[in-house]
């Protein structure tokens, strides 16, 4: 089975966020990590991969596993595709171009399309959503333009009749779930904390180094936020709802503060 | 005109997160709003035709009656080349996620997804950044727009029709078979939990660091007579059971009160609790999106503060000071 995985660069979860000045991106002299959903998707991959190289489930004649991790984005994101690999995915594609954070997730799935045409992956996994801008559109956007069916806030991957079709559990709102069939090439945007993330190992680490990283860039590929079909107008930092009473002071008045508080909202 | 698109729950029942998309149309002020139901029994057309919309478009077809991605988004664009939107609206739902983009690139246009609040009836604001910003978003001009609006940012209270239903149009839509079958709809071993009743709630997130700090949650919530709660990570973790979990894939629960210890307050799990009568938060980010909505804000050290607010409240087992 031959697996595509997105990945995507954001801000690490405690950087500090600073609005450039001209309102419309974030400054990006943050440490940056691997987008924490994608990681589950990455995940996810390996999981599927590992089950049917020991389940022996290979089809026979058939090309063996691989695992190809895709980013569109800097230079820095580079480093997102090492720790891809370190992980235990086979080669790497970079669509590289400074513009990058600009495009929306229309031209991204434009990039992500674009990039890997004449090639045939059974399965496309993206995490859930970038916890950056947080469209949580961009896998549903390249089904669309792969004419691919595809399914979201996926908790489990069983492949069915070979790699011809995969079956997918879907997770409901409100703790319920749904398998759903469907044939490949297939699209699946995975939901976060299916499972344990694994770290990379000094040996993953080694050979992510000669392991081969493909490089295109967004101009070859003939994108460009001129593509975007929404436009972020300004950024802001939202205003924080009036009301909330803020307790100051060390801890143990703080403490003491909210204790008879609480006491207030349900007397014994 | 806005076309809302409303969803109906495996109950047959009209989801509310609907009838606030329809207050959203309305707040835009942009004139008629229309609403489109795939599938759904009289009672969701009676629901719906009882708001104060223009007219329900219908769609009707054997395949509606199991949601599809692929279904859904062709009969919508049947009922989009009839109606003649100039924008179409949907609640922020699971569902929503799953078809809305692939809606939006087949009409040739953009999905402006979680909004949650209008500036103009061209500007949409949407969270970024987890919520630690927000973005005044609009679509490039001439292209089809969608827009999706965050569950509960929206006030369905004022939804009044006086007079007859609006009239219901029926769209015969003709959608290709399915490519993704979709089995039953279940849930796991049933919840040994039910938080929906609770009528205290101490939850933990993220900000508790290591399982063994669990202990202390429990001191805390037997202080306060509370159930413990979690938001996600926490349960994916395995630290506390699924069925202790609070947000959108969890239980929703409407307490008298929610503490809520390391939790930031992304939208998930907001979600789940907001109707909280009142809600306490400790976090050591005085930025976290949980004091937005907290009647009461301990910006600290949880690990300071908890274990001074145990002291406390077992000094004080009596009436309030005050």
């Amino acid at each position: 089975m031959k697996i595509l995985v997105c990945l995507k660069q954001v801000p690490g979860k405690d950087a500090p966020v600073r609005i450039e000045a001209n309102q419309r991106a974030i400054r990006d002299d943050v440490p940056y990590e691997i987008n924490e959903p994608d990681l589950f998707a990455l995940e996810a991959a390996l999981r599927l991969k590992e089950a049917q190289v020991q389940g022996g489930s290979e089809p026979a004649g058939e090309p063996q596993s691989e695992i190809v991790a895709l980013t569109v984005g800097p230079a820095r994101a580079s480093q997102a595709l090492r720790e891809a690999l370190a992980k235990g995915a086979d080669r790497a594609i970079h669509v590289e171009g400074a513009e990058a954070p600009q495009l929306d997730a229309y031209a991204v799935a434009e990039a992500i399309t674009r990039a890997i045409a004449g090639e045939s992956y059974d399965l496309i996994l993206t995490g859930l959503q970038a916890d950056d801008d947080g469209f949580g559109q961009t896998g549903v956007i390249v089904a669309e333009l792969l004419g691919a069916p595809h399914a979201t806030i996926i908790m489990e991957i069983v492949p069915v009749a070979g790699r011809a079709r995969i079956r997918a559990k879907r997770e409901l709102e409100g703790g319920r779930f749904q398998w759903v069939e469907m044939p490949t090439p297939a699209v699946l945007a995975i939901q976060s904390g299916i499972g344990k993330l694994r770290y990379a190992t000094l040996m993953g680490i080694k050979q992510a180094k000669n392991k081969p990283l493909r490089q295109t860039t967004l101009e070859e590929l003939g994108v460009r936020p001129s593509l975007n079909r929404q436009v972020i107008e300004r950024l802001y930092v939202p205003a924080k709802r009036q009301g909330g009473e803020l307790l100051t002071g060390t801890a143990a008045e703080q403490a003491a503060q909210l204790a008879a508080r609480i006491r207030r909202e349900i007397p014994r | 005109m806005i076309l809302v698109v409303a969803e109906t729950h495996a109950s047959g029942e009209v989801n509310p997160a609907s009838l606030e998309a329809i207050a959203a149309a309305q707040q835009l002020g942009t004139g008629a709003v229309c609403a489109a139901l795939l599938g759904g029994d009289a009672s969701a057309v009676a629901a719906l035709t009882a708001c104060p919309i223009e007219r329900l478009y219908h769609g009707q077809h054997p395949s509606l009656a199991t949601y599809s991605p692929d279904v859904w988004v062709q009969a919508l664009v049947q009922i989009y080349e009839q109606a003649q939107p100039t924008l179409v609206l949907l609640a922020h739902t699971y569902q929503a996620r799953d078809f809305a983009p692939q809606l939006a690139t087949r009409l040739g246009g953009a999905l402006i997804s979680d909004v949650t609040g209008v500036k103009s009836p061209a500007i949409f604001i949407r969270p970024m950044y987890q919520g630690k910003l927000a973005a005044e978003v609009s679509f490039r001009p001439d292209i089809p727009g969608v827009v999706t609006v965050q569950i509960g940012a929206f006030n369905r209270a004022s939804l009044r029709r006086d007079g007859a239903p609006a009239p219901v149009t029926m769209v015969n839509v003709t959608p290709d078979a399915p490519r993704i079958e979709a089995g039953e709809i279940f849930t796991e071993a049933k919840q040994a939990i039910d938080l929906s009743h609770a009528p205290v709630i101490v939850a933990v997130g993220r900000g508790i660091k290591d399982p063994k700090n669990l202990d202390m949650a429990r001191q805390l919530a037997a202080a306060m007579g509370a159930e413990l709660a979690a938001s996600r990570p926490i349960c994916d973790s395995g630290w506390l059971p699924m069925d202790r979990q609070v947000g959108s894939s969890g239980q929703t629960v409407a307490p008298k009160l929610y503490l809520a210890v390391g939790i930031s307050g992304a939208i998930q799990h907001l979600v789940g609790m907001r109707g909280s009568r009142t809600v306490v938060a400790i976090n050591k980010d005085p930025d976290a999106p949980i004091f937005e909505i907290a009647d009461y804000g301990v910006v600290g050290d949880l690990f300071e503060v908890v274990p001074a607010l145990i002291a406390a409240l077992q000094a004080s087992p009596g009436a309030p000071p005050d």
